[in-house]
């Protein structure tokens, strides 16, 4: 038992899940490549990337239905390995809800919480609570065909979160709702998130929801993890050119590094001030820079371009600007006053972040 | 033209009718006439009915086949259900092909080739033949249409939800129980049923497979019809028929009402 005092300090610095060198290969093919990552107490966690990155396959290492062929799940300090999902005190909204359709919405809420063998009154005061915080209490007695999808993601969401896991984990939990729905359902859940403390770990391959969502991101490509970072430094310090790609909008620019009093990536349309290099002079390199980034002016100092095509689109105006003829540069202005054909230059932000050498 | 058209149609059904129902009416008709003969009508009686209830060797027959087809078809079910489970969730197992084809072997091969096979097994094995060969003689028969029909069943329900019973705390075998098996009840009931009436009406495997104490109602219909139609026989198949209908009529409004409440 625990001698020495109840609340250890050094406990809570303990992450609650860490993932060590997972690696998990189908025949031929590798679905995980040496992942190891943590996820701390009441943290929104996202793994964000394109079907097929192994996002999902490590969601179901973490649930127990894959064993890793290699690496090791510690999960509050207790090792997952060899125990059957079961047992795990972890729990999965699954994509396709996978909800129970011989059962009521109250059942359906109810079934974890009995097969802990719980008393009757303890599972009823459960299940209340659990419909209340998913607003479903009218909802009680329908059936699953009944509901529509926003109420069948919220029985999912009920259902999983009912044996009280250390850790739940969604499956594109947002996947199948409309977009409306889907906005509302995001603060939805993050509000659900902060009432229950329980750490959640989402998987996604829609940026924005990960962005909108997680305090912290994964950004995973082809078995292995691009970056791991706060949304806001995932979208301005993108650390490679897949993960600049794809988070967000970006204009990619190659050239050549030139170091002259201040470094420059001199490209052929002309050369841009580099606020950070390590990279050494005459490598080639590619920069990425965000379309919002850009400041496009009818005159004044910079590189000039000439307008191409632009599309309004409510709250700016994206600019398609070309600067050489192998080039056009994406560019969103505020400013609406610009038209086919005129003359504009550009100026590019004095932070250059996300710079990557050419094989990256 | 179109009024011409129906009654064209009406006739046509009338025709098709007539041809599939017919002879099973007059059969049932047949137990209620008076007279002995199959071609007179000597009025309306029970009388056959009543010589049936006090004719042993027919009620004994009835009783064995009515034992054997709920035997049979129980463990026909379980095993066909054990079967489909195997060959839908345990992936492509090594033996799976051969599993797969072995299991549905039964469905083209002849019965009586089926049923010769079994009597040299009986007497290779030198086990005497009467009711506990029957029925296994009519599981072997049976459970390739109940695998069939299971194998549908679970191929249709997701595992996922499976998945998910087990993500909730339920082991896996709880978890089938639970989640799954509530989903292809209705195809159990439709399996079992399946499998009964195929047992209870089998002629052929039934001669091969039952020895001396255990003559089926089948086998004794047909032995007695070689001598003559007695109206007793009538009467018993029209009951076997009344219960027939009874069993499939009362499975479909179950199914219905099972699909009525899912909806």
């Amino acid at each position: 038992m625990n001698a020495g005092s109840a609340i250890d300090p050094a406990m809570d610095m303990k992450p609650l899940l860490s993932i060590r060198h997972i690696c998990k290969n189908y025949g031929d093919t590798t679905a995980l490549d040496d992942v190891s990552l943590t996820i701390a107490r009441g943290e929104f966690f996202a793994l964000l990337g394109p079907s097929g990155c192994g996002k999902t396959t490590l969601m179901r290492c973490i649930a127990g239905f894959e064993t890793p062929d290699a690496g090791q799940l510690v999960l509050d300090g207790c090792d997952l390995a060899g125990m059957p999902p079961y047992r795990r005190p972890v729990n999965m909204m699954f994509q396709s809800y996978a909800l129970f359709p011989h059962l009521n919405v109250y059942e359906n809420v109810a079934f974890g919480l009995r097969r802990k063998g719980l008393a009757k009154d303890v599972i009823e005061a459960r299940v209340s609570e659990l419909l209340r915080l998913t607003q479903l209490i009218p909802y009680g007695a329908r059936r699953i065909n009944e509901l529509s999808g926003g109420q069948r993601q919220r029985v999912a969401l009920a259902r999983a979160l009912a044996p009280g896991p250390t850790l739940l984990l969604l499956d594109e939990p947002l996947g199948a709702l409309d977009r409306k729905l889907r906005e509302e359902t995001q603060f939805h859940l993050k509000q659900i998130q902060r009432e229950t403390g329980t750490s959640f770990m989402i998987v996604t391959h829609d940026q924005d929801e990960a962005l909108a969502l997680a305090d912290r991101v994964a950004v995973m490509r082809a078995g292995r993890i691009e970056q791991i970072a706060s949304p806001n430094d995932i979208y301005d310090r993108p650390a490679s050119r897949f993960v600049a790609g794809f988070v967000g909008d970006t204009n990619f620019i190659d050239g050549v590094v030139h170091h002259q009093s201040a470094a420059h990536l001199v490209t052929d349309f002309g050369a841009i001030t580099l606020s950070d290099c390590q990279l050494a002079d005459g490598a080639g390199a590619t920069l990425s820079i965000r379309p919002e980034d850009i400041l496009a002016r009818h005159e004044g100092a910079g590189i000039a371009g000439v307008v191409e095509d632009f599309v309004f689109r409510g709250d700016n105006t994206l600019l398609r600007v070309r600067v050489s003829d192998a080039m056009t540069l994406r560019v969103a202005t505020w400013d609406s006053r610009f038209a086919v054909g005129e003359r504009v230059v550009l100026q590019f932000p004095a932070e250059t972040p996300a710079l990557f050498a050419e094989s990256a | 033209m179109s009024s011409s058209f129906r009654a064209f149609q009406g006739v046509i059904l009338l025709a098709g009718f007539i041809f599939l129902y017919a002879p099973i009416v007059i059969l049932a008709a047949m137990s209620f006439n008076a007279s002995r003969l199959v071609s007179v009508w000597g009025g309306f009686s029970t009388q056959w009915y009543e010589a049936l209830f006090d004719n042993e060797q027919l009620m004994q027959s009835a009783w064995i086949s009515l034992l054997d087809a709920t035997i049979s078809s129980c463990l026909a079910t379980i095993l066909g259900l054990l079967a489909a489970v195997g060959l839908a969730r345990f992936g492509a197992f090594r033996s799976r092909l051969l599993f797969f084809g072995a299991i549905h072997a039964p469905l083209v091969l002849p019965e009586v080739v089926l049923g010769l096979a079994l009597l040299s097994c009986f007497v290779a094995l030198g086990v005497g033949r009467g009711f506990t060969t029957l029925v296994i003689g009519h599981v072997t028969f049976t459970m390739c249409f109940t695998t069939v029909a299971l194998l549908a069943a679970i191929r249709e329900c997701d595992p996922t939800l499976e998945e998910a019973a087990m993500d909730l705390g339920a082991p896996p075998l709880n978890a089938f129980l639970l989640v799954a098996l509530p989903q292809i009840a209705p195809a159990l009931a439709s399996a079992f049923l399946l499998a009964f009436t195929l047992a209870l009406d089998d002629l052929v495997i039934a001669s091969f497979a039952t020895g001396p104490g255990a003559t089926t109602l089948p086998m004794r219909i047909y032995s007695q019809v070689r001598l003559g139609v007695s109206p007793q026989i009538n009467a018993i198949s029209t009951l076997l028929l009344g219960m027939v209908a009874v069993a499939m009529g009362g499975g479909a409004l179950l199914m219905r009402l099972a699909g009525r409440r899912r909806r």
